[in-house]
């Protein structure tokens, strides 16, 4: 029986990668993130399960060796902040015209630019509305524990060659440093099978493979482009998550994702203090995004908070789920500072009560 | 005809048959340019993996670029990376794959422009793969433009006027730099602009790829090779060229070879 542990959030998912039979971790070292690769180079893999941990030389190299890895059929991972993610964005695009599937955490850190290495959730664009060039969609995973932080490592592993499409854990400096109890699941040993797409050598016994993401026929461009939207379909209509809390009587609802869902769960105890019936909507997947789910309780609430670290991003997701038949507004701290439970509380009285 | 002059129908005869086109290149018509180097440094890749009966144990890495294709024409398995990072996908593969023989093939704009950080990691690292780098100093896929190794005073699209370097900077001489890193194992510059040459370029191939069994650190070989329709030459002129401009800047031979 596994006991619980102390850890901190970037730990976690490093010790998750290596119980999950991870193949490959290639990652270059940025704030907030940087324990992950700490972690497992210290980690004594060879004693354990042979993973190949590699220090990349740039974001832009680690991402590429995601691919070349996950083209062999292997289990590859790697993590980053928004900085590195930026630098990423051209291999998860390669990665989703190629379908090669992988696991990329983004411990979100406040920007543009450099900006600053305290949390944020500003990245929920790049992560949800495509970041790298052309059609391609990323499912996007939100942690809001370092529970979860763990979990969604196989969760993720688990739809990445389920659509062998790459999978992003978008979470953030807050739950990449905190420490927590989170209990690991067993050690799952490392697959020794290879998928029937994956270059691992031409066997007389079938034809040669090539991975490309190359079309010069836009015929043959287009067919590719519909056969992933139908999967991307297929996505959002199988793997929505998300969690309700409080909401059974609620008149009111904050829509929080990460660690602004954790603050916003104070902020309910806060407001039926007062009075406001007030529940939590967490999106567990950014995308595919509960659009249905959320539109399902207009019919019950009177308006909507999106609360988030960033300008507001999530915010128009929610907008477009609602089709206007609720107010909706956004509130939420920039730049590495995280808002308070009372602010957000004065926040749904002035914008969604009161206004 | 001489008395002992060969019949048609004794010559396809079996055991007449001294070259045929080797099974690792596919049907596909190339479409690479007549008299371009991609196409014999192709069939000498092919030949070599034959040879070697490596056909299960081999996985290639393709460039952007003109051999963007080659996994068209390549009989066994290989992916396409992003513009210059072949040597990371490489990389990736060869380090989940150790026991398979993995390598990269790239020209000069992938190899030495825009992936420069990645040649000069894979190498210094000493990653166990085999770099073939086609050096025509030019972009012939997008048209013709200046590359990194485009020589002083070479006319390219984006050099009309010849390179200057007061402009556009010197050449780069990617092969002269990689050989003093530690992680690099054979380093050689070869040509296929003729006959002769074809044969060294062959050898020094199939070493870089016999070599990598040895698991001692990169292999690497620069093929000089020419670019008809960039450079604007007839086939024939273009090798001509190469001989008496290229050469001199990127003399042939090995450059780093392993101490017996």
């Amino acid at each position: 029986m596994e006991e619980y542990v102390l850890m901190k959030g970037n730990e976690a998912i490093a010790e998750a990668a290596i119980r999950a039979g991870t193949d490959g971790y290639f990652g270059y070292p940025i704030t907030p993130q940087s324990e992950v690769l700490e972690y497992l180079t210290a980690a004594r893999l060879h004693e354990r399960t042979g993973m190949v941990v590699l220090q990349a030389e740039s974001e832009v190299a680690a991402i590429n060796m995601l691919y070349g890895g996950a083209g062999a059929g292997k289990k590859v991972l790697t993590t980053s902040s928004g900085p590195g993610i930026s630098l990423m964005q051209e291999g998860i695009s390669y990665m989703a015209g190629s379908e090669l599937p992988c696991l990329i955490v983004n411990v979100v850190r406040g920007g543009p630019g450099l900006g600053t290495i305290q949390p944020a959730q500003s990245d929920y664009f790049q992560s949800t509305k495509g970041g790298g060039h052309g059609d391609y969609r990323l499912i996007t995973l939100a942690p809001a524990s370092v529970q979860e932080m763990a979990d969604f490592v196989s969760l993720g592993f688990d739809l990445a060659f389920k659509y062998r499409n790459p999978v992003m854990i978008l979470t953030d400096g807050a739950l990449g440093q905190m420490m927590e109890k989170v209990k690991f699941k067993p050690q799952q040993p490392r697959s020794k099978k290879s998928p029937h797409w994956a270059t691992t050598g031409k066997t007389p016994d079938r034809e040669r493979i090539f991975i490309t993401s190359l079309n010069l026929d836009p015929a043959c461009q287009e067919r590719f482009n519909i056969k992933l939207k139908a999967k991307y379909k297929e996505i959002s209509e199988k793997e929505v998550r998300y969690e309700k809390i409080e909401c059974d009587d609620a008149d009111y609802l904050f829509v929080a994702y990460g660690t602004s869902s954790r603050i916003c769960q104070k902020s309910i105890q806060l407001a039926r203090n007062e009075g406001i019936k007030v529940g939590l909507f967490r999106p567990i997947t950014l995308w595919p995004f509960p659009y249905k789910e959320i539109m399902e309780m207009t019919g019950q609430v009177k308006g909507m908070l999106s609360v988030e670290m960033s300008a507001g991003q999530m915010v128009e997701d929610v907008k477009l789920a609602v089709e206007a038949k609720v107010k909706v507004d956004h509130y939420g701290r920039m730049g590495g500072i995280v808002h308070s439970p009372e602010e957000i509380v004065k926040a749904l009285k002035q914008k969604i009560i009161g206004g | 005809m001489a008395e002992n002059a060969i019949t048609t129908k004794e010559l396809v005869k079996k055991e007449n048959l001294v070259y045929q086109k080797t099974k690792l290149l596919t049907d596909d018509v190339m479409h690479y340019c007549p008299g371009c180097g991609h196409g014999t440094t192709h069939r000498l890749i092919a030949e070599i993996v034959e040879e070697m009966g490596i056909q299960s144990e081999i996985i290639g890495v393709a460039p952007v670029g003109c051999s963007v294709l080659m996994y068209n024409y390549m009989n066994f398995d290989m992916q396409e990376a992003a513009h210059g990072r072949a040597p990371a996908v490489a990389t990736g593969i060869k380090r989940l794959l150790p026991e398979k023989y993995v390598f990269t093939y790239q020209g000069d704009g992938d190899l030495a422009a825009i992936g420069t950080g990645e040649t000069i990691h894979a190498c210094n690292r000493g990653e166990n793969i085999t770099m073939i780098f086609i050096n025509n100093g030019i972009y012939g896929m997008t048209g013709g433009q200046m590359a990194p190794t485009t020589l002083i005073g070479m006319k390219s699209s984006t050099t009309p006027y010849g390179r200057e370097v007061s402009l556009a900077g010197n050449p780069l001489n990617m092969t002269d730099l990689i050989v003093n890193l530690p992680g690099t194992y054979f380093v050689s510059r070869q040509s296929v602009h003729t006959p002769g040459n074809v044969r060294k370029a062959k050898k020094a191939i199939k070493k870089a790829f016999e070599y990598q069994s040895l698991n001692k650190g990169t292999c690497f070989v620069e093929v000089v090779s020419n670019c008809p329709a960039g450079w604007k030459m007839t086939p024939v002129e273009s090798n001509k060229w190469l001989a008496e401009n290229m050469l001199p800047f990127y003399p042939l031979g090995d450059l780093k070879v392993p101490e017996e």
